[in-house]
């Protein structure tokens, strides 16, 4: 019953969609109020009904109701409670479920909270933001449906594939989705602009909220994603320049650049047509990575059993999306007018530098991606691009951004004096420069990259600071004075402090782990000691453990250091029954300085077992700087001026009829 | 500077960066691309030596020693040819003996392919594209086998 009310609400969303994707773009363009009204309530409507739907599902999964032909292919009802909930998402239907009902949270979001967005904008926006639901929806009732039943209902479900039965990979993929389809509100709001035909200050300060709150998302989805990867897979690495990485990459990338050219149209009012085809690049790179995943081109623990049609489906859907967009673009784009101009040395100039680079590393990622499947598409011999590709093309665009990073916001807008910005981060240089010489001496003979990576990482984070400094005239005015300052700086410089600090933080992770990594694969037999970076490692047994769905083969290591105990780590290797499946969890002891990384490999006919054991230092680092960042974007998101007041246009704009305007996408 | 002359210097920069891009992007491929061979291109095709390519298939049935040490041997077959490969270190969790796999490395003069990287499948339904390509090719394997 339950589910053919989910079903139903999923068919009825179609409908109102249909009806929200046409009505009030028509509304809009004739200037009748009276449709353009109908984007709200069919906005919120939509919402509820894709929310039962959703529901509906993750109850069936709850309750364990194998009738249900998903359910019963991706839960067993000896799983625990949150892999239950989990599980949802953990397969093709659902994944695409909780995908619209994201959507729809973002459109009711607009609809509910953009009441001074002028209407015929705000009608073009929500029937835009149909028309993607329409295509997502369609996909799921046609070849995806979820609720499927199966007769007759087996006994036992099949379980969740062990991999994705992880606290780490439970979160990854709504984060992940939330920064997909944010981007859809940023593209949503361009292809609108370009049937209107104009963006100015006021548009940019209702995509800038969307594009972050997205962005923060993504980047928290993305750092889950290596996280898992980093301590479930048993390799030591955190990132392999997978194609499935990649996909979640390129949007990051994008949006990152979005992010950052959307200030300009703000506050310059210039780089308006870069920022609409940046904003349609961000999402369809989503939707390209949406179909890259799931369609199973890729080999990938996220490749569903696959089905022609879907990927058929999803392939249109791009077609039509991403081909609509850039001709409504092509068509519209050059009529829009900036008014800003500015010098090649200037906060302007650094923005557009920054965007520059990650549009140019952007593309270096996404032929790397997508060539190989090129190359089998047109049937010639098959092939993969490695991470040898991937640094050669990524790090010599991406280490000049990064130099540049504390070097944009010092610099005044319009004409800046370049000199200027650099004797005042004369500070930052100096502690860099410090570092590059410690480092140096430490590690003498190591790799001279990793010094310098090192000196960039430093240069970042107390660039970071001098600017906020800067901006509190620390130091150079009374202490009271500089507090009061700080009292009064928006919260969007913080937000930008912590972000660009949080950057440097990963950046001297990269380099920790990639530069001086310790590994050793060795064969131990019970009582054996290995020394590895100053740790004592013994093993001093390996025993059989049984958890709630599957029996685990349970190592134990005494981990000591200048002889006193330090800890006791436990990795593990599991069986999972249902599935047949063994997993490996690696037993890691992680300090401010380092991680020491465990991991149980083959037992020996004699007895003893191969391990890995990995001193990897700084990645702690890494997760740390993505937090960093994360909260970075969150404080940015609170700053008053994206509630209060700014969200209004200076002029009162009537609802413009315009010419005959494509309804593309 | 006149506005122009603004604009032409940052199209300017803009094409050289992408130049620049294009330069390094043709230079990576050669040494970051891995070709895919199956094990009946091993047997009858001219193989690059010293380069480090892909191969891919099934894991032969009892060819498997494991748990004598940090080598593993094991055969990829794709049922008309197999070739010897020989691992150190700790395979991956669903490596198994009759299961698809591809592994990266390079082919030794004594015909033995040296693996640096294992991978096997993901999930207990799913077959590594280039693995069932392996069959395919030599006739082994028809699509909707794997599931």
């Amino acid at each position: 019953m339950i589910a053919e009310i989910g079903h139903y609400a999923l068919i009825m969303a179609v409908f109102v969609v249909l009806i929200q994707a046409t009505l009030p773009l028509w509304g809009a363009k004739q200037g009748n109020a009276g449709l353009m009204a109908l984007a709200k309530p069919a906005a919120q409507l939509q919402f509820i009904l894709v929310l039962a739907a959703f529901l509906a599902l993750t109850y069936l999964f709850v309750t364990s109701d194998f009738s249900v032909a998903v359910v019963a292919q991706n839960s067993h009802s000896a799983k625990p409670m949150l892999y239950k909930v989990s599980g949802v998402w953990g397969n093709h239907e659902g994944s695409m479920l909780l995908w619209i009902l994201i959507l729809a949270i973002f459109g009711a979001g607009v609809a509910t909270f953009g009441r001074n967005l002028p209407a015929s904008l705000r009608a073009r926006v929500l029937a835009v933001q149909a028309m993607i639901a329409l295509g997502f929806l369609a996909f799921i009732v046609a070849t995806s449906n979820p609720f499927e039943r199966i007769v007759p209902p087996p006994l036992d479900g099949n379980g969740l594939n062990p991999l994705l039965q992880d606290p780490g990979l439970a979160f990854h993929p709504p984060f992940l989705y939330l920064g997909y389809v944010g981007f859809s509100m940023a593209f949503s709001f361009a292809v609108a602009a370009l049937i209107e035909g104009r963006v100015d200050a006021a548009w940019a300060r209702w995509v800038r909220p969307w594009t972050l709150a997205a962005w923060c998302n993504l980047t928290l989805g993305i750092a889950l994603g290596s996280w898992w990867a980093y301590y479930e897979l048993g390799w030591g690495g955190w990132w392999f320049w997978d194609p499935v990485e990649n996909a979640s990459f390129m949007p990051w990338l994008a949006g990152t650049a979005l992010l950052h050219s959307a200030i300009v149209v703000e506050k310059r009012d210039a780089l308006k047509s870069w920022t609409i085809l940046l904003a349609i690049i961000t999402f369809s790179l989503s939707l390209i990575g949406t179909f890259l995943v799931r369609s199973g081109v890729l080999t990938s623990v996220h490749a569903f059993a696959t089905d022609p049609t879907r990927g058929v489906f999803i392939l249109a859907l791009l077609v039509v999306a991403i081909g609509g967009s850039l001709t409504l673009y092509a068509l519209r784009g050059p009529a829009l007018k900036a008014t800003g101009t500015f010098a090649p040395i200037s906060r302007e100039g650094g923005l557009v530098l920054n965007n520059f680079l990650l549009s140019i590393v952007t593309a270096t990622v996404f032929i790397g991606t997508l060539y190989p499947l090129f190359i089998d598409a047109i049937g010639a011999p098959k092939l993969s691009v490695g991470a040898p590709y991937f640094n050669a093309t990524f790090w010599p665009f991406m280490v000049p951004l990064l130099a540049a990073v504390p070097l944009g916001p010092i610099l005044a807008w319009k004409r800046g004096d370049l000199l200027g910005v650099l004797q005042r981060l004369w500070f930052a240089g100096a502690v860099a420069l410090a570092v590059l010489l410690v480092v140096w001496y430490v590690k003498f003979g190591g790799p001279v990259l990793a010094v310098f990576g090192m000196a960039l990482a430093t240069w970042l984070v107390v660039g970071a600071l001098v600017e906020l400094a800067e901006r509190l005239k620390l130091f150079r005015i009374p202490l009271a004075d500089s507090l009061q300052r700080a009292r009064n700086l928006p919260r969007a410089a913080y937000g930008m402090t912590l972000a660009h600090g949080g950057l440097g933080i990963v950046v001297a992770g990269i380099v920790g782990s990639s530069a001086w990594q310790v590994e050793t694969i060795q064969i131990m037999h019970p009582g054996d000691t290995v020394e590895v970076a100053g740790y004592q490692l013994t093993l001093e047994g390996v025993s059989e453990v049984q958890g709630p769905n599957y029996t685990s083969q349970q190592g134990t290591f005494l981990v000591s250091r200048a002889g006193s105990e330090v800890v006791r780590l436990h990795p593990e290797k599991r069986n999972y029954p249902v599935q047949r499946m063994p997993t490996t969890e690696s037993g890691i002891h992680t300090t401010s300085f380092a991680d020491l990384y465990t991991a149980l490999g083959d037992r020996q006919t004699d007895g003893g077992w191969s391990v890995r054991i990995y001193y990897n230092p700084l990645v702690p680092w890494l997760w740390a700087g993505a937090i960093f960042m994360v909260i970075g974007g969150v404080v940015s998101l609170t700053d008053r001026r994206y509630r209060v007041g700014a969200p209004t246009r200076r002029r009162a704009v009537k609802a413009l009829p315009t010419g005959s305007a494509p309804a593309g996408t | 500077m006149k506005p122009k002359k603004r604009r032409l210097v940052i199209i300017l920069a803009g094409l050289s960066l992408f130049g620049l891009a294009t330069g390094l992007v043709l230079a990576a491929f050669d040494e970051g691309v891995t070709y895919f061979y199956s094990p009946t291109d091993l047997a009858l095709r001219e193989v690059p030596q010293g380069r480090m390519l892909r191969i891919g298939g099934l894991v032969e049935e009892e060819s498997l020693v494991r748990g004598e040490g940090l080598t593993v041997t094991f055969r990829v077959t794709d049922l008309a040819e197999s070739v010897p490969v020989q691992y150190s270190g700790i395979l991956p969790d669903l490596f198994r003996e009759g299961q698809g796999v591809v592994a990266v490395g390079k082919l030794e003069q004594d015909g033995v392919f040296v693996a640096s990287e294992v991978l096997a499948k993901h999930d207990e339904n799913y077959m590594p594209p280039e693995a069932a390509e392996a069959l395919e090719r030599a006739g082994q394997w028809t699509e909707g086998d794997s599931q």
